[in-house]
């Protein structure tokens, strides 16, 4: 089993990413499980989301304190919330930021400029789908044509198609 | 038949469209909020041929929810918490005028302290109201129990209403797959409703829910107690038939390595899935360890759980809340009908997470006897 823990603010769609990684790793045929952290949500405030994903079905109910990767939708959240919290040895953590990371060289980190991506495909700073992308690539744990292919049920028309093309673009920089 | 990625919430707004409901009154609260959204959608979609009543309340939704299941009519409502406590006082009548309608619940705890988050205090409250209380797992049963409720409920050796509770957050916000059956084979295993007790017939008027002084009022009450213990058989046999037609087997119980345990864990919901893969996990060093699922709380399965445990030494009783002064009400009532050593442990109330830790400080605890009859799980010292 994988499990994978999103960090983003409110409104940025960490839980629909956590939703859409989870219906594409079921149409490869995955037995998977996505929740949000449970409570209220405030537009811009810190949230997380969670991704199981696995050969057999999910029987864990409980939230993850240990996940295999972890994906950061902004980078300035690591100034107020520890985003490495619990990570394990040979965790993998993508952060969204512009340019590179220079943290600690402890962890297994990958940056990517999901926002210039954002910016210049969609005209609007939303990175949830990108950054999946990106995921996709390095991890191999979903497929980009089912990744794709959710994108654009979960997002009708011409939206769907523009995200599914950044969320593509960030596939090839993985 | 379709699988599809959703939550539990999703999961049993699909079954009610597939009961074909004719009333849904429903009031929004929180975690069950997406029922009422997903089934008013449904309605404007014409997916469902229903009246959605918008009310003002719960007293109002759960006030609709019995007068239209008097007419004769399938119904359907939904809540949680707070909002299941205002429904309190109709609970009863609803119960009483032997309405059998289905109301999912949310489980979530209770004011005050205002908390949002998961536990099984809301339902557990209204134990004593006359409704059937059905305890799911996960997404796919709280589908399934849904329209099993309805067969139970309509049943005329039952005819009381049917509480489905599903975890709030942990199920209702939580995504997994689940097969939807398809409106064909539904309708083969849930009929339309033919209420026979209680009906609107503008030519034969008859009134229900009316005075009874002390010459009636026992009987009518020992009616319940009967409707209730003929549900225990209504139950399995309507899980039997579910089974053949759908292929997932239910019962009132579900037990899980139970025959050679030294130790079982009792509980009820979403809780039960961690506990089995802790169960597994003692298994593989060598523990006799064993999971009784509660599905049924109301009626109380005495004897299924007596056939289940028979052979066990110790039973470890978790519950998700608290009657203040003697414990959790599952435990009390293992007490009260089960002989055997028996522990409390109160855990996760208002959302605090248990996590495979907590179930073996259970399992260790039990195992070595605990200082006290029940313990609180996870509580911070100071």
């Amino acid at each position: 089993m994988i499990e994978i823990r999103f960090h983003g603010r409110g409104g940025q769609g960490s839980v629909t990413a956590a939703e859409i990684l989870a219906k594409a790793a079921f149409k490869d045929g995955k037995y998977v499980q996505a929740f949000p952290f449970f409570g209220v949500e405030r537009r811009g405030a810190p949230v997380m989301a969670f991704t199981r994903i696995d050969e057999k079905p999910i029987d864990l109910r409980y939230q993850i304190y240990n996940p295999d990767y972890v994906l950061v939708l902004d980078d300035g959240l690591m100034n107020v919330v520890d985003v490495f919290s619990g990570i394990k040895d040979n965790t993998e953590v993508i952060i969204n930021i512009p340019e590179e990371y220079k943290g600690t060289g402890e962890h297994n980190i990958y940056s990517i400029d999901a926002t210039g991506i954002a910016l210049d495909l969609l005209g609007r700073n939303i990175v949830n789908t990108i950054i999946l992308g990106y995921f996709a690539k390095k991890t191999q744990a979903v497929s980009i044509e089912s990744l794709v292919e959710v994108i654009k049920e979960t997002f009708p028309g011409k939206i769907g198609e523009l995200n599914a093309e950044a969320t593509r673009k960030a596939y090839e920089m993985g | 038949m379709i699988r599809e990625v959703m939550t539990a919430n999703k999961a049993v707004a699909e079954a009610a469209r597939l009961a074909k409901p004719q009333v849904i009154p429903v009031y929004p609260i929180t975690p069950q909020t997406t029922i009422s959204e997903y089934l008013a959608q449904y309605v404007a979609d014409e997916k469902i041929d229903a009246k959605y009543v918008k009310v003002e309340s719960e007293h109002s939704a759960i006030s609709a929810a019995l007068g239209a299941s008097a007419t004769g009519v399938r119904v359907f409502t939904a809540t949680s918490s707070q909002g299941l406590m205002l429904m309190h006082e109709i609970l009863f009548a609803a119960a009483g005028m032997r309405t059998p309608f289905v109301l999912a619940d949310a489980n979530r705890a209770i004011s005050a302290p205002l908390n949002i988050w998961n536990d099984q205090q809301d339902s557990i409250a209204q134990r004593d109201a006359g409704w059937l209380q059905i305890y799911v797992e996960n997404a796919q049963e709280a589908l399934d129990a849904t329209l099993m409720a309805y067969k139970i409920s309509e049943n005329p050796n039952v005819l009381l209403p049917s509480m489905v509770c599903l975890d709030g957050f942990i199920l209702t916000h939580t995504v997994e797959p689940v097969e939807i059956p398809t409106q064909e084979s539904v309708d083969e295993f849930l009929p339309p409703y033919n209420a026979e007790h209680a009906f609107l017939d503008p030519k034969s008027p008859m009134s229900i829910g009316n005075l009874a002084d002390p010459d009636y009022y026992l009987e009518a009450r020992h009616d319940m107690q009967v409707a209730m213990d003929n549900s225990v058989e209504v139950i399995q046999k309507t899980c039997d038939e579910f089974a053949e037609i759908f292929g997932r087997k239910y019962g009132l119980i579900e037990p899980y390595k139970t025959e050679d345990a030294e130790i079982i864990f009792v509980a009820m919901g979403s809780l039960c899935s961690t506990i089995r893969v802790i169960v597994d996990q003692l298994r593989n060093k060598g523990e006799k360890v064993g999971l009784l699922k509660i599905r049924a709380y109301r009626p109380f399965p005495v004897e299924a759980i007596d056939e289940a445990v028979k052979n066990c030494d110790k039973l470890a009783v978790i519950d998700k809340n608290i009657s203040f002064g003697i414990g959790g009400a599952l435990y009390t009532d293992i007490k009260a009908k089960i002989h055997k050593e028996a522990y409390g442990f109160i855990a996760g109330l208002g959302g605090r997470d248990i996590t495979p830790e907590s179930i073996l400080e259970v399992y260790e605890k039990t195992k070595n006897v605990p200082e006290k009859e029940v313990t609180w799980i996870g509580l911070k010292e100071e």
